[in-house]
């Protein structure tokens, strides 16, 4: 893994590793396509396991370049993510404007994050799909925030904007409402943590993903029961007589 | 060669002479081909370690008692123990179990009775046996020299009464379905007016129930079901229906299952309608095959083995079973989340048809051998230390594998990975690069490995890693690479390990070499056998365990076609793997097509013609084929690969 400083651009660039984190469905991918690619597919199909893009961003002052993983939301792979937010430098958190639960799961991956990961990671908050609700002013919806669940109404807001940005203050965060699907903030979420990172840890190569530790810490409340057991995978070359 | 394996009991076959041909003195070309066989399976000896036992050989030497080929029998899993062999090994979960079922049949009447389907084909393409029963062995070796000197007629013929005993008719009349290729009689072509919707999926029930009857009326046209539950009952998946509409119906399997299992004579299949049911019970799972589309128990039960190997690649099998004995109500579906899009796939493809699946083997990019050999050895060459397999796929097919001695590749495990790159989608989706947890369970069902994909458009030449990003597009022209190791932390080596492969790749004039091989696609049949009947074959080599075949263009344009021909090969293969009859030569008439099975202890090939293609005519072609591949072995197998 290197630190892709080239010396083609007369700007000073970085690379800036950047884990994207949520439940499933709320948009990680399509936020990365959007970005990376300027397009959008309106059946995306689930993440499996993680995916990992770069895409420049540039700065009036530097390039950066960001690293990105995209991780899968379903949480038969929530155990893997400490693997993808272990050396993160920043992370999206995102969740779905229209589904209350997906907001809950990500205050679980900023708590996660701010145990976890790097102590100076810079987070940003992320309501996805705001163009499901387009035509709500956002501040109409204030109060009902919190106790819609569930509803299979047509693409109501369900998380106001005020309470998500509350927490988001509370926690300093960066917070945005994106939609995907139009592109709207999108590159603005970017930028911002492109801004917010340090020019301190900026400096120099960094390592890659990974050192050796097993993913031994939870994704968050209530996932055990479903979550895969990745340790096994130490017997198999063992039982195998796998010398590779 | 295989003359002991099936003692002669039957005197219905004819063995025409063998003598010496008129083809400039060369020996003549099917007959040749023993002799040129043994003396490439001595060859690749040298070059190659030995080959592990082959599971259909395997079976079949258990009904034949002894045979020449002495394969050694192995225990359920064969070739997990480090048995270096080809590029790939034979070693598919499903042989164990189908002993077993073999094993426990009771007697041969039921056996036939279990098998039905099977027969059925019989009914209307009046089927010329050339052995029936276990005389094979001179047949099979002769009639090439017969097919070329004497048009097949003295070896093919006169054995219709093998296949038209009493038993066999009363059996075949029992059964109502339709053939393949099927254009006129459309009054009972189920396969040509329902499949055009069969992929399609079935909405959901409303929420008052209104259209319940409606969707259950399409529900029930389907041609084919799969369906997972758990040993207690709960539904885990099925490919059609929700969970609503499906209820009552999971409910009555269940107990069908449970009422054989309380008498401890588990329900291997049974046949309602004209739908044959097969059930398979794997541990805290059982699975089970619907299907009207005539394929046998043991087709059936092959594609149910792969489902379930899907399930253990998500889960592992461990992990499975700890699920289970901790909650035996354990619902399976949150833990699996996801994988129905997977088993959609392979569900899919199993009832579009799938040679792979079919023959157990592997399709590889047909490639030089000088090519094939620089590709291999950059693999080699830029190889990681924390590599365990690396491959190269071209939609669907292999290119180059690189693999550790001790290992060899598992048919079921690359198929798994296969659908999950090629049919699934969501990899491809994603975009970028990925990083995928999984469990190759033919390699070892107890742990994960991680896989590294990169796909490339082989319809640009940028290749840096920001061009690599084909949002959409069609599987036929996509390229992917893949890595996989056992160390979760190893994604930038092996990244690296790409960025190094693509760029050596590229200066060695190998990717564009791939690349147009890929663009050309599959060849026609043709362009293979020039001037022969053939409309298409399939030819499998058993050693190599992968099969080659030309474009299904232009003779089989579309879902049903391709269904018809399939299904047309299903037939074919059950007819020579069946236990109940161990042809080597299998000619079948219909009115719109004929065909011929031909098994040695090398290959299979089966053959597909019109209707008025004389016996002949389809042996002629036959050994055209032959003839190709023993000029083209080099290119369309992966011989060896690189092997480190
Ligand atoms: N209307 C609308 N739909 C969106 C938007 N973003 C994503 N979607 C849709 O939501 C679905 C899920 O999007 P993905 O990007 O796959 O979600 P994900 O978070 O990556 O999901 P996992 O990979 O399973 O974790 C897809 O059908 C998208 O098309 C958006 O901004 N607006
Ligand atoms: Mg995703």
């Amino acid at each position: 893994m290197t630190d892709s400083t080239t010396a083609s651009a007369p700007k000073p660039s970085s690379s800036v590793k950047l884990v994207l984190l949520g439940e499933a469905a709320v948009g990680k991918s399509s936020l990365v396509l959007r970005f990376v690619n300027n397009d959008f597919q309106p059946n995306k199909e689930p993440t499996i396991g993680a995916a990992f893009l770069t895409q420049k961003c540039q700065l009036p002052s530097r390039t950066i370049k960001f690293e990105i993983w995209d991780t899968a939301g379903q949480e038969r792979f929530a155990s893997l993510a400490p693997m993808y937010y272990r050396n993160a430098q920043s992370a999206l958190v995102v969740y779905d404007i229209t589904k209350p639960s997906s907001l809950v799961k990500a205050k679980h991956w900023v708590a996660e994050l701010q145990r976890q990961a790097s102590p100076g990671i810079v987070i940003a908050l992320v309501g996805n799909k705001l163009d499901l609700c387009d035509d709500d002013s956002p501040e109409d919806d204030a109060q009902d925030g919190e106790n819609v669940d569930g509803h299979e109404e047509e693409a109501v807001r369900k998380v106001s904007t005020a309470e998500a940005k509350a927490y988001a203050d509370e926690e300093s965060l960066l917070f945005y409402e994106t939609s995907a699907k139009t592109g709207h903030n999108v590159s603005e979420v970017f930028t911002a943590i492109a801004n917010a990172i340090p020019e301190t840890s900026l400096k120099g190569p960094r390592g890659g993903a990974g050192g050796g530790t097993q993913a031994a810490i939870s994704g968050g409340g209530g996932q055990d029961s479903s979550r895969v057991n990745l340790n096994a995978r130490g017997d198999a070359g063992a039982k195998e007589g796998c010398a590779c | 060669m295989s003359t002991t394996e099936h003692s002669a009991q039957s005197s219905t076959g004819q063995r025409p002479d063998v003598g010496p041909d008129s083809n400039n003195g060369s020996p003549p070309p099917l007959a040749d081909a023993r002799q040129h066989d043994e003396g490439t399976l001595e060859q690749s000896k040298e070059l190659r370690p030995p080959l592990p036992a082959r599971p259909d050989l395997m079976e079949r030497g258990q009904t034949a008692g002894a045979g020449s080929l002495r394969l050694s029998k192995r225990a359920a899993r064969p070739q997990l123990q480090s048995q270096a062999t080809t590029a790939l090994s034979l070693a598919d979960v499903h042989t164990a179990d189908r002993l077993e079922s073999g094993d426990l049949k009771s007697s041969p009447a039921s056996r036939a009775v279990s098998r039905k389907p099977s027969f059925a084909y019989s009914l209307r393409h009046a089927s010329t046996a050339a052995s029936e029963v276990d005389d094979g062995a001179s047949v099979r070796s002769d009639m090439p020299a017969a097919g070329s000197r004497l048009d097949g007629e003295s070896m093919l013929g006169d054995l219709i009464e093998g296949a038209s005993t009493p038993a066999f008719k009363a059996l075949s009349a029992q059964i109502e379905r339709a053939d393949p290729f099927d254009g006129t009689l459309a009054e009972d072509d189920i396969l040509s007016t329902q499949m055009q919707y069969e992929l399609h999926d079935v909405a959901s029930v409303d929420a008052d129930g209104t259209n319940e009857e409606a969707l259950l009326k399409i529900w029930k046209a389907k041609l084919k079901h799969f369906f997972i539950l758990s040993a207690s009952g709960k539904p885990i998946y099925s490919r059609h229906g929700d969970d609503q509409l499906i209820s009552h119906y999971i409910g009555v399997v269940q107990t069908l299952i449970s009422f054989y299992q309380g008498a401890n004579d588990p329900l291997k299949g049974f046949t309602a309608g004209d739908a044959r049911f097969v059930l398979l019970s794997k541990g805290p799972l059982n699975l089970v095959a619907v299907s009207r589309l005539g394929e046998s128990d043991a087709q059936l039960r092959t594609q149910l083995e792969s489902l379930y190997m899907q399930i253990l690649s998500t889960l592992t099998l461990p992990s499975l079973e700890r699920m289970f004995s901790y909650r035996p109500s354990t619902d399976l579906r949150r833990p699996l989340e996801g994988t129905d899009v997977l088993l959609d796939g392979l569900a899919d493809g199993f009832t579009r048809g799938s040679p792979s699946t079919l023959l157990s083997a592997l399709e590889c990019l047909r490639l030089r051998k000088s090519h094939r050999r620089v590709v291999d050895e950059t693999l080699l060459k830029v190889r990681s230390s924390n590599l365990l397999y690396g491959l190269i796929v071209a939609a669907g097919r292999l290119v180059s594998v690189v693999r550790p001695k001790k290992h060899s590749l598992h048919p079921g495990d690359l198929h798994l990975i296969f659908n999950m790159l090629f049919e699934a989608g969501s990899v491809k989706a994603g975009g970028g690069e990925n990083w995928i947890p999984l469990c190759l369970p033919g390699f070892n069902n107890t742990g994960f490995l991680y896989m590294y994909v990169s796909f490339f458009s082989t319809s640009e030449d940028v290749h840096s890693p920001e061009a690599e990003r084909p949002s959409s597009g069609g599987k036929d022209d996509e390229l992917a690479i893949v890595l996989i190791s056992a160390n979760k932390d190893s994604f930038f080596e092996l990244r690296q390990m790409r960025e190094d492969l693509v760029i050596q790749l590229e200066k060695n004039g190998s990717m564009a070499v791939i690349k147009t091989a890929i663009r050309k696609g599959h060849a026609s049949c043709a362009d293979i056998t020039p001037g022969t009947v053939l409309k298409h074959f399939l030819y499998k080599s058993r050693g190599n365990v992968q099969f080659t075949m030309p474009s299904f263009e232009p003779h089989f344009h579309g879902l049903v076609a391709r269904r018809k021909l399939m299904s047309l090969y299903h037939n074919l293969h059950e007819s020579i793997h069946s236990r109940t009859s161990h042809l080597k030569v299998q000619h079948t008439i219909a009115y719109d097509s004929t065909a011929l099975a031909w098994e040695t202890p090398l290959f299979e090939l089966y053959c597909v013609a019109s209707s008025n293609a004389s016996r002949a005519a389809l042996v002629q072609g036959a050994n055209k084929v032959v003839s190709w591949i023993r000029r083209e072995e080099e290119r369309v197998f992966i011989i060896g690969g690189a092997v480190f």
